[in-house]
């Protein structure tokens, strides 16, 4: 390798200092695996003269060695950068590269055709303007395409470059250009894909690619590079209303509260009226504070600080705003592209972000799901890895947001799986399910407080977790008889008679386990509405289940009680003989054994029965109660 | 130790990516906020914002969280950790820009000098000191040069250049014909060499 004398004064073709301010168009290429996703990004790279002579030396040697264009450059090569994807000439994840002409910037995301890495390629178009789908002049519009398409129309993109590939290999024949591009308009004008530009392309060669093919005389349309130079993707974002998700609530001193964040749409100047949504409380912009100093108005994409007329209790997730008012619910229906090797399962909690406000939320329902080949809307009652599905969901608390068509940063969020912490979904929000301000709980003049009071006891839920064989319901049938000399109302919800009763229909699927322990915690609310201390003996091993039973009551009315018997104590006593046939086989999914039991990080109370006798234990529990004045 | 008599690989992963992960662990950061942009290098592109790693400090770039939008999933377990790169989409025009606009303060050696270098497997090295031992046929010539990125000494070569102040080095920054870290030796070592490192744990 050698090292390059920089010239002293700019070469003639160099950009001047002041086309820095060229706009930046942000694009992703997709389509199936092999069509030259990769190769036709390099090629753009070369073409615009971006690749560097040491990018270059390395391409030539490395083309040599693990390129698959026989010696000749392989241009797939400078953008596949992981090591697994050269070896096997594929993408795996998103890459961006950065390139420009003279008359734009561009930033691209290249990203995987293979299906088991659909999410990248959604991950790729989020925040991308335009999309150059490609396809193999070979095989023209196949499944993969359509599944792009579709996550493309579902992000919201509106522009797409058809990139026919490999004209080449079938002789420039522009017929069957004719036929694929009909087929693909067909396929955009179904999923509302408005604006398409078909180029007859072949990328290693560069033909339509910067420069004009001398093969294909009968096309007579821009290449990808005009096209992209001046192709117009800014949609009409004047009079959109002022959106400020607070970020961060700045109180340095007792003097001083500012919100700060960036502002999502719209504009505001000081003075002028904003009302704080969720709570819909009003006030006026006092000050507002920037980088550069205190200014009188600020509009979209700036990051600011503003302080308010009134004090009013604002919190990260709030959303300052003016005009139409924002949708503010905590049901709402979306569309979701599911990314989580582990299916999506109705009724489990996920961490929902949207913007900068984080809730709980479980998907209700499962609308249906998406057949890509067609189209055509499906029943189903689950969603795997890379499947599309419309959803209702329901959170923790009323979140405010917009309708993802309207606004991509304030209609979009992800899940978050409780456990793995992996990113289990993308979604785009269609609409509110309003039932939050549309079905009122119908108020009721006995309530909670005067039911307890006639009883005379403070209302709660004990919930006692841990392994099959912990000792859980023989504790809780202690502590319910000692409940009962001290004059308390209790009922015992014990996991094994209720699936004599209203769990009856349940078999031990993890959907239905999930449905078990939502009953349960449905039924140990209804007791506590009804002032009634509720004892539940459950196994319930997931953390996130729990959580939902613990959000369903009061803060401070559920008491999580952990009987932490180890596994081999609960093996050895085995009562049932459960771990006996879990063991041979004939229990599939068994706690303890093959499937498993996520401990409660900070239980109220913690119980090991191993140390303790189950009347020591009752005993414990009680003085908890006491101390805590429940007794 | 050196990287004269142990090799840039193993001074790279003693020096700096185990030093790091020890400081990690010694002090329990949730996130290391770095200055690591994706055009810098081919497995940088395909690096996360809020880039997870493991227990063990190690990145599997093959499993990435996807990021969608601006929304950023932050999640640890206890003892995993975050590598953040707010500049992730910035090239080193930008930077440079940036320095420009606002007037920031930059060290000299990002400014050409005439300063005292050897020449040693292609690569620029400033000899201001006595710690680089010299082969016999070696000895330090006075070029003018100058430094387009700063790692440890002496791993980062420098650039023939006479740019002196900061419009200079933005004009010859659009002129160059080649990249930044073409200085950078640790990059060389084989095409995957910087994934490699960063699966290790470095920065």
């Amino acid at each position: 390798m050698s090292y390059h004398e920089a010239p002293t004064i700019a070469a003639p073709d160099a950009p001047q200092l002041d086309q820095d301010d060229r706009p930046t168009l942000r694009f992703v290429t997709c389509g199936s695996v092999d069509d030259g996703k990769s190769t036709l990004v390099g090629r753009l790279l070369y073409d615009s003269k971006t690749l560097l002579d040491d990018q270059l030396d390395a391409l030539a040697s490395e083309s040599k060695t693990s390129g698959t264009a026989g010696g000749d450059l392989d241009f797939g090569l400078l953008v596949d950068g992981l090591q697994a994807e050269r070896e096997q000439g594929i993408t795996i994840d998103v890459a961006y590269r950065f390139f420009a002409t003279k008359l734009r910037r561009f930033i691209v995301a290249d990203t995987p055709g293979h299906m088991q890495y659909t999410r990248n390629m959604a991950t790729g178009a989020s925040n991308a303007d335009l999309a150059v789908v490609l396809v193999d002049a070979r095989k023209g519009v196949v499944t993969q395409t359509r599944r792009h398409s579709h996550i493309l129309s579902l992000l919201g993109i509106r522009h797409v470059v058809l990139a026919v590939n490999k004209m080449d290999l079938i002789g420039f024949n522009g017929g069957r250009f004719a036929a694929i591009t009909a087929e693909y308009l067909t396929l955009a004008g179904q999923l509302g894909i408005s604006q398409v530009q078909c180029i007859p392309v072949v990328a290693p060669d560069g033909d339509n690619i910067a420069a004009a093919s001398t093969r294909m005389p009968w096309y007579a349309g821009p290449t990808v590079t005009a096209y992209l130079e001046s192709v117009d993707v800014a949609g009409d974002i004047s009079g959109r209303p002022f959106r400020l998700p607070v970020q961060w609530v700045n109180r340095p001193h007792a003097e001083f509260r500012g919100f700060c964040g960036r502002i999502a749409s719209g504009a505001i100047a000081t003075g002028e009226a904003v009302t704080v949504q969720p709570s819909g409380r009003r006030t006026r912009i006092a000050r507002i504070l920037t980088p550069g100093g205190e200014h009188d108005r600020a509009t979209a994409g700036e990051s600011v600080t503003l302080t308010l007329a009134d004090e009013i209790d604002i919190s990260r997730g709030d959303v300052l705003t003016t005009g139409a008012a924002p949708l503010v619910s905590d049901q709402l229906a979306a569309h979701l592209v599911w990314f989580d090797d582990d299916a999506m399962v109705p009724g489990r909690r996920y961490m929902l972000k949207c913007g900068t406000a984080s809730s709980g939320a479980v998907i209700t329902t499962l609308k249906h799901r998406i057949v890509i080949d067609t189209m055509a809307r499906e029943n189903a009652t689950t969603l795997d890895t890379n499947q599309i599905g419309y959803v209702h969901l329901s959170l923790d608390r009323a979140l405010v947001f917009e309708a993802y068509r309207d606004d991509r940063e304030m209609g979009s969020f992800i899940l978050v799986d409780p456990i793995s912490h992996r990113t289990a979904a993308a979604g785009m929000i269609d609409l509110s399910l309003r039932r939050a301000t549309n079905i009122h709980w119908q108020r009721l003049a006995v309530d909670k407080s005067v039911r307890a009071r006639l009883k005379q006891q403070r209302p709660c839920v004990l919930w006692f977790t841990g392994l099959s064989g912990a000792g859980k319901s023989t504790i809780a049938d202690l502590v319910d008889r000692r409940l009962a000399e001290f004059g308390r109302h209790a009922a015992l919800l014990d996991g094994d008679n209720l699936r004599h009763g209203i769990n009856r229909d349940l078999g031990f699927s993890s959907t239905e386990r999930m449905e078990n322990v939502r009953r349960v915690a449905e039924i140990a609310a209804l007791f506590v509405d009804a002032g009634m201390i509720a004892l539940v003996a459950l196994i319930s091993p997931f953390r996130s289940e729990r959580e939902m039973a613990r959000h369903r009551v009061e803060a401070g009315e559920f008491i999580e009680i952990h009987v932490a018997t180890p596994l081999a104590e609960c093996e050895r006593r085995d009562p049932k003989g459960l771990y006996r046939k879990a063991r041979a086989g004939e229990l599939p999914g068994f706690t303890g054994i093959d499937d498993p039991y996520e401990a409660p990080q900070a239980p109220e109370i913690a119980i090991d029965t191993s140390e303790l006798t189950s009347e020591a234990a009752c005993e414990r529990i009680i003085r908890y109660l006491q101390e805590h004045h429940y007794l | 130790m050196t990287p004269f008599s142990h090799g840039s690989a193993r001074y790279t992963d003693v020096m700096k990516t185990q030093a790091l992960r020890q400081a990690l662990d010694l002090h329990g950061f949730d996130a290391a906020i770095g200055g690591a942009r994706r055009d810098e290098e081919k497995s940088r592109a395909k690096e996360r914002v809020f880039s997870h790693r493991s227990a063990a400090h190690r990145w599997d770039p093959k499993n990435q969280r996807p990021e969608l939008w601006r929304l950023y999933n932050t999640m640890l377990a206890p003892g995993e950790s975050m590598r953040v790169f707010p500049l992730s989409t910035w090239t080193e025009l930008d930077v440079w820009d940036y320095i420009l606009l606002e007037n920031i303060p930059i060290v000299p050696l990002y400014l050409a000098a005439k300063r005292p270098v050897v020449e040693r497997d292609g690569t620029l090295i400033m000899v201001d000191d006595e710690r680089m031992p010299l082969l016999a046929d070696e000895a330090p010539r006075w070029r003018s040069v100058r430094f387009r990125t700063l790692g440890c000494y002496p791993l980062s070569g420098a650039t023939i250049s006479t740019a002196t102040t900061l419009p200079e080095i933005v004009r010859e920054m659009m002129a160059s014909r080649t990249s930044e870290r073409q200085g950078r030796m640790i990059d060389r070592d084989s095409p995957a060499s910087m994934e490699r490192k960063k699966a290790e744990g470095y920065f």
